[in-house]
């Protein structure tokens, strides 16, 4: 099954830009092996499933849908490992059954909700009680297991991490994710996208602009809007100066995950600088609620323009002395370096998207598929360990410079919003975070209201390649491991 | 080499910001909340343990900051550590999800006493924007009483700081 085989089989909806079609069962269960298409995300509503696929070939996102009226509907994950989670968390928030899964656990769902399936069409009153959590066994001589969190070490979010271990080698590791999960979604449902902008902008923190971007976006391809040049304009800059201050940021957390302060506390330095400067330009230093589904919330100003540009000029300037302090120092070297490979195998069945997967040797960034990239400017580190995720991302990190300075030398003038008109539609949008690929689906009712939407965080399918990296390494490169992927608990748990 | 960086580093200004003062009537505030309680007192220095009850990740970005060198927490006697055994202060953010209730309070079972508990961020002090939402409880006070909170979304590391440093003053007072 291709994208075009897809498409015919189906009837088409009025998704824009992109198409989705409602598709047949069997159609459904083709879409198990596509190999032309990389699974972006599985999700529900009331009585339907819907996938959001990437059409390689065309470089488009082509979405399908299966109606599920009896609560049930073919799993995609006897051929999709990446599927595995959504159709765990499709269970716990839409209470729609996935036949044939691969595993049929709770994901989000700990017990502890006063409703079951709250998204579904008739969520049904829970007694709170908390079953215990069972994990995959990992069985062998003298195997034990180290159970971590929910509440880590460091500042960090919550998720229980289960380890098997056989004296210092990890056997099997499982991220149990959903502590945070916050209803996200079902606050979303029924406003008008303006409103709706603040969940967006939550859904995680250090992702604010992309997520937010993203709703913006399909929300905007929904009514049938356009944001005027000059937001539009603006709100790529906001993005590039995101992805640069949590580049800057795991840069350092990764030498600092290695004990090498050094490169932690410089690394760290200049992105205060940097959220200073975001701070005097926007005022918030992490440019939250200033994407808003039309354009954006305040203008950007010669001051302020003016502070991220003498920013960026420095911080430009010190970029490679970052990389020189990097590649000097053989211990550090030593811990990154053939550490928590992503092999092409895992890489390829589970499609992973940003640095993550470019670092493996993927080749996708979503600026590219709306053509704000040239795909050949996008560098590829592709050995796969933590020593790639690091270098990809200092090199993203400068052409993040760049473009920001582009951008902000020369902003069109013009209006900062369109308005929303209050009519119904149905609307798509991907946009590159620096995570990765964030997907908004949204579908508006007639009195432009959100019927139906969905967010999805890159980080779905960077969980489950942690868990794969990890197998066979010691317990103590996990951190380092864990940072360098840098997966959302929040973008995941809703 | 070590001569060169260590003569650049004496020539240069510090990179540290200078430090918070806080606000008054917040120290006159926790100095009655300490006399009430009659609670002993800590040293002039405390250990943070910092436990996410649900954040969206913004707030632990700010966390994060107040470890660079410009705000350098460390210098006031503030440092967080690893567990809730070594604390004398429970740091929260989050709106308290449902998902996390047990282990906050399990958490605070763990942390000797006394122990000051504060509350950072919109959705710590009242759940924020997602106040209502059924995965929610709507703030820290929900399980245990915050001695101080500290507003914003997410409250810049200076104020999260203003805050810390309070706690520092009320007790050497
Ligand atoms: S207060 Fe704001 S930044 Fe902090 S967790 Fe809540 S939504 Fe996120």
């Amino acid at each position: 099954m291709n994208a075009e085989a897809l498409l015919a089989a189906g009837t088409p909806t009025a998704c824009a830009p992109w198409p989705r079609v409602v598709v047949p069962r069997a159609v459904w269960i083709a879409l198990r092996e596509a190999p032309g298409l990389d699974l972006l995300a599985l999700w529900g509503a009331p009585g339907m499933a819907h996938a959001a696929f990437l059409d390689r070939a065309a470089m488009r996102v082509v979405l399908a849908s299966l109606p599920a009226p009896e609560g049930r509907f073919p799993a995609l994950s006897p051929g999709r490992p990446g599927a595995v989670l959504f159709e765990r968390a499709l269970h716990d928030l839409w209470r729609l059954l996935p036949e044939e899964a691969v595993d049929a656990r709770p994901f989000l769902d700990h017990g502890r909700w006063p409703v079951a399936g709250p998204l579904s069409a008739r969520p049904a009153p829970q007694e709170p009680e908390a079953p215990p959590m069972t994990f995959l066994p990992a069985e062998g001589e003298g195997v034990h297991q180290i159970p971590v969190g929910p509440i880590h070490a460091g500042i960090i979010e919550p998720g229980h991490f289960r380890f098997h271990v056989q004296g210092e080698t990890i056997l099997r590791l499982e991220a149990r994710l959903g502590y945070t999960h916050k209803g996200t979604l079902s606050l979303m449902l029924g406003k008008s996208p303006r409103a709706a902008a603040r969940f967006a902008a939550r859904l995680s923190g250090d992702s604010t602009v992309a997520h937010a971007l993203a709703f913006a976006r399909a929300a905007e391809a929904a009514a049938g809007v356009a944001a005027p040049p000059r937001a539009v304009a603006i709100r790529a800059a906001m993005l590039e100066l995101e992805r640069l201050h949590n580049h800057l940021h795991d840069l350092g957390a990764i030498a600092g995950d290695a004990a090498f302060a050094a490169l932690h506390a410089e690394c760290g330095e200049w992105r205060e600088h940097l959220l200073r400067a975001q701070h005097a330009a926007f005022g918030h230093r992490l440019m939250m609620d200033r994407v808003l589904p039309g354009g954006v919330a305040q203008d950007l100003e010669a001051p302020g323009i003016a502070a991220l540009r003498g920013v960026l000029a420095r911080i430009a300037a010190a970029l490679p002395g970052l990389r020189r302090i990097y590649d000097s120092h053989a211990s550090l070297q030593d811990r990154m370096v053939g550490t928590g490979i992503i092999a092409p195998a895992l890489r390829d069945a589970f499609a992973p998207g940003g640095v993550v997967g470019r670092a493996a040797g993927r080749a996708f960034d979503a600026r590219v598929l709306n053509g704000e990239m040239a795909a050949e400017a996008m560098p590829l580190h592709a050995a796969g360990d933590v020593d790639a995720r690091w270098r990809q991302r200092h090199a993203e990190a400068g052409i993040a410079i760049a473009r920001a300075e582009a951008l902000l030398a020369a902003l069109p003038e013009g209006p900062l919003a369109a308005p929303l008109p209050p009519r119904g539609g149905e609307g798509v949008a991907l946009v590159e975070g620096f995570r990765g690929e964030c997907l908004a689906w949204v579908a508006l009712d007639d009195g432009g209201l959100i019927e139906a939407l969905y967010l999805r965080d890159p980080s779905w399918l960077h969980w489950p390649l942690l868990e794969a990296a990890v197998i066979g390494t010691i317990v103590a490169d996990f951190p380092l491991i864990n940072k360098s992927i840098n997966g959302s608990y929040s973008g995941v748990d809703l | 080499m070590l001569w060169p960086r260590l003569a650049r580093n004496l020539l240069t200004r510090p990179r540290t910001d200078p430090p918070v003062t806080p606000r008054p009537e917040v120290v006159a505030a926790l100095r009655e909340r300490l006399a009430e309680a009659g609670q002993r007192r800590l040293g002039r220095s405390l250990a943070i343990r910092h436990v996410d009850a649900g954040s969206c990740n913004g707030c632990e970005l700010e966390c994060h900051a107040l470890g660079n060198v410009a705000h350098d927490l460390e210098r006031y006697g503030l440092r967080f550590v690893a567990s809730p055994r070594h604390a004398d202060v429970l740091l929260v953010t989050g709106p308290l999800t449902r998902n996390m209730a047990e282990a906050l309070l399990r958490c605070r079972a763990a942390t000797p006493e006394p122990v000051w508990v504060v509350a950072a961020g919109d959705c710590a002090v009242d759940g924020g924007v997602f106040k209502g939402s059924y995965a929610v409880l709507g703030g820290v006070e929900e399980a245990i009483m915050p001695d101080l909170v500290i507003p914003g979304c997410p409250p810049t590391p200076t104020q999260i700081l203003e805050g810390l440093v309070a706690l520092l003053e009320a007790q050497a007072g």
